[in-house]
């Protein structure tokens, strides 16, 4: 049942596995994709990069048989392929890993890699638990993959989370196999291990197309680089001769040469100081101080606490001890809403799920924390809270049609805006970022950037938390690391280096 | 455009009914007595309906409605008539009202703090509540009626030509209307239906607004019960029977959400109307109630198929 991917592919070593030439496709009035030719060879790893909005996914999507094209063909393995429904794809040896995995949680490994294709057991309508176990062991083994067949998923890492839907990919004999930004929401330790497995296959004979905003990553292990703007395919050049300004440059049409800002704000005097906090989330005995109009950057593993700061500050997650005093004051907070009142903002790492309300307008996902202000009692004048939040929203530049628009129109960028210019509205005079720049495009990151420089001038204290060193050296006048729930160090920026802080973040850590 | 036409659909499909049955029953349906009588009728229902529509939008659901009009309106009977002993003074029965009201509200607020306190599934708190509720009713005065015959205030009379119990129901529908989109109460209600996590993480106290929720529904249905025992002089614990069911139809004809953040006042309005109309008109043209029930039926599921049609394609669009 599980053939050797690497027999299959190997009549194509040098072959080309996929080619897609002259792919039209438009929504309505918008022309998603035009006149776009990729080809990718079987045994490489094919880097698609481009801003949000440039049209990877819709050509992936067509790649997938989820959209049909208006015009143009693809081939597979010089054979030429119409797909009505992804199902025709997967069966013609295309498997894609979407950024949100598509896992059955409840299951085990075993019973996701073979769901739809169980091996059957003696009797007729019952599976074969005990072959499944053992033929996805086999699988996993062959391809030296560390994972136990018979572990439910959700008790599963993200990481082996991708390793299983890996394995079902390759359970269906895909030869092409298609990643969406698969390292979004992996440790840097997990990411390096999915790298290993993508070199992997790669000698085994898959052509790999791999999306990702992260562009270390994509000089790292492409072959090759595709860069679409605009729906149109700009750029295609082998990695080697490539580096991150040249990406760049294709993917905006323009040099970053101003990609971080310009950091000129006068630092004040302590505004924040977090004292010896300890939460049940297994933080312990954390201090630090941001003073007005300072940036203070929070860098550490996934998992080392970062996030579980944030939330003990925010009263979210019940502190064991410490305290957080704000001008001097002691507070005294057991819930978002104590928080907000003592003008402390958070912006949480996971936009949709603790972010907005994504189905309500704009408006009032902008004005929900300050409606207990001044301004709205007792009663919601409609009218005012439009402008109020128009303001502000185009304080933020937010791009929307109007206030009333709904939060779902808007892009992943322009979410973040919002939820910003909710925080700048609630006047807040501490405000935590927990990763403001994942997912979302080089464009919109700078403008990220931007606005927290301008928010230190207005002499807010932020603390910046990111899983990318780069944006925290860009931005950050001093760097907290974070290890095991432990913060092990406090470094003024120019005074360190990356090195210096990925040691600190990473050294105890054992395998 | 789209959007439009989606928030005409039940009106339209209410105004074509009236349409329909004017043409075809123009000498019993288009009279004054006739539609006097349908929104009497709505009256009650369409009370609960508004506190349901404030929970279902809260992502929520109160399954206990009915048994907690048939509590009410005991608790008012038996403040009444004392205990079945006599026949109801005007101070009695000024008591029992407050009496059956305060019951309904305190329902709700058990509904409430149930389901925040102990972090429980409202259908599965509301529908423990809805036995619970309808077991005390049958309790109180051993399975029978209080009669209250001379309580006809708030089921017969009428003020310029307008039933009391319309104008009580055009009262809290406007106060419904009012809290649903001019209070942070109504606002928050909808960030917590649309995604109560990011509602939490932006301050809003989501257990008092729950509760508040609960309890306003509660108030509702004390009201209701009281037009209800009016309406036929004798405070019954069958009361309500199913009636949840007819409401929660109502709400989602007229758009909300059971999965939350969406519905209106005006929706759960038409939508209680067109389920009435649709009674009325079935019973006029002689059609069975046994059948009403299936075209009741029919269609909430039309409706709600349609709404997702449209909704589909105003997305992809």
């Amino acid at each position: 049942m599980v053939q050797s991917v690497s027999e299959s592919a190997a009549h194509h070593e040098d072959g080309i596995a996929l080619r897609m030439t002259g792919i039209s496709k438009h929504f309505g009035p918008v022309q998603a994709l035009r006149d776009v030719s990729i080809t990718v060879r079987a045994g490489t790893v094919h880097a698609l990069v481009g801003e949000n909005g440039a049209g990877k996914s819709t050509l992936m999507k067509i790649l997938a048989g989820v959209y049909q094209p208006d015009m143009g063909d693809i081939e597979i393995q010089d054979r030429r392929q119409v797909f009505a429904n992804p199902a025709q794809a997967l069966h013609a040896g295309i498997s894609m890993i979407y950024q949100e995995l598509d896992l059955a949680e409840h299951l085990t490994v075993a019973e996701n890699i073979f769901l739809g294709a169980e091996p059957r057991g003696p009797l007729p309508f019952t599976i074969s638990h005990r072959h499944m176990i053992a033929q996805a062991g086999r699988l996993a083994q062959r391809y030296s993959f560390d994972i136990d067949p018979a572990a439910k998923v959700e008790d599963l890492a993200t990481g082996d989370c991708q390793i299983v839907e890996i394995l079902k990919a390759l359970r269906h004999n895909a030869s092409i196999l298609v990643m969406d930004e698969p390292t979004s929401s992996l440790s840097e330790r997990e990411a390096k291990r999915l790298f290993e497995v993508v070199r992997r296959l790669r000698t085994e004979g898959l052509a790999i197309v791999y999306i990702s905003h992260r562009l270390e990553e994509i000089i790292d292990l492409a072959d090759e680089v595709s860069v679409l703007r605009d729906g149109v395919l700009v750029h295609c050049e082998p990695a080697a001769t490539l580096d991150i300004p040249k990406i760049v440059h294709h993917m905006v049409g323009r040099e970053l040469t101003d990609f971080f800002p310009m950091r000129t704000v006068q630092i004040g005097d302590g505004l924040v100081q977090v004292q010896g906090l300890s939460s049940e989330a297994g933080i312990r005995d954390i201090s630090f101080e941001v003073r007005r109009g300072e940036i203070v950057g929070m860098a550490g593993l996934v998992g080392a606490g970062r996030t579980e700061v944030a939330r003990a500050i925010f009263g979210v997650d019940k502190k064991t001890a410490g305290q957080v005093l704000l001008n001097g004051r002691e507070l005294n907070i057991n819930s978002p809403a104590d928080a907000i009142a003592s003008g402390i903002a958070l912006l949480t790492e996971d936009r949709k799920r603790t972010g907005l309300c994504i189905e309500l307008p704009c408006s009032w996902n902008i004005t929900l924390p300050s409606l207990g202000q001044i301004g709205f009692k007792p009663f919601i004048k409609p009218a005012q809270e439009s402008r109020i939040a128009g303001d502000v929203g185009s304080r933020m530049a937010v791009k929307w049609s109007s206030p009333e628009a709904l939060a779902s129109s808007l892009s992943g960028g322009n979410q973040q805006k919002l939820l910003v210019a909710r925080w700048l509205l609630a006047n807040s005079r501490f405000m935590i970022f927990d990763e403001p720049t994942r997912g979302i495009d080089v464009g919109a990151k700078t403008e990220v950037y931007t606005l927290l420089n301008k928010l230190a001038e207005e002499g807010k204290a932020i603390l910046f938390i990111s899983s990318e060193l780069p944006e925290l050296f860009g931005i950050a006048d001093r760097i907290l690391v974070m290890r095991r729930g432990k913060l092990v160090g406090d470094l003024a920026t120019k005074q360190t280096t990356p090195e210096q802080v990925m040691h600190l973040a990473a050294v105890e850590e054992k395998a | 455009m789209n959007k439009f036409v989606r928030q005409l659909l039940p009106f339209g499909t209410l105004t074509l009914i009236i349409a329909a049955l004017a043409a075809l029953e123009p000498d019993t349906f288009l009279t004054m007595e006739n539609f006097s009588n349908v929104f009497s009728r709505s009256s009650y229902s369409g009370i609960v309906a508004m506190g349901m529509t404030a929970v279902i939008i809260s992502g929520g659901i109160d399954l206990s409605v009915g048994s907690m009009m048939a509590l009410s309106g005991m608790v008012a009977g038996l403040v009444m008539t004392q205990n079945g002993n006599v026949v109801p003074t005007p101070c009695l029965m000024v008591l029992g009202t407050f009496a059956g009201v305060l019951m309904g509200t305190l329902c709700g607020l058990l509904n409430g703090s149930l389901i925040t306190l102990l972090n429980l599934p409202p259908f599965i708190v509301t529908l423990g509540t809805m036995s619970a509720f309808r077991g005390i009713s049958y309790v109180m005065n051993n399975g029978m009626m209080f009669d209250v015959p001379n309580y006809t205030f708030l089921g017969e009379s009428a003020i310029a030509g307008v039933p009391v119990n319309v104008l009580i129901f055009l009262a809290i529908a406007l106060a419904a209307f009012f809290l649903l989109r001019y209070t942070p109460l109504g606002r928050y209600t909808y960030a917590i239906g649309s995604n109560r996590q990011a509602a939490y993480h932006a301050g809003v106290n989501v257990n008092r607004n729950l509760i508040a929720i609960y309890t306003i529904t509660g108030l509702f249905v004390g009201i209701a019960a009281m037009i209800a025992t009016s309406r036929t002089v004798s405070a019954q614990p069958t009361a309500g029977i199913s009636l949840e069911l007819d409401i929660i139809a109502a709400v989602v004809i007229g758009g909300a959400s059971l999965s939350g953040g969406r519905g209106t006042v005006i929706g759960t309005i038409i939508g209680t109307l067109l389920i009435s109309f649709l009674r009325n008109g079935c019973t006029l043209l002689g059609i069975s109630t046994n059948i009403q029930l299936v075209v009741i039926g029919a269609i909430i599921i039309g409706a709600v198929a349609l709404d997702q049609a449209a909704r589909a394609k105003a997305e992809t669009a």
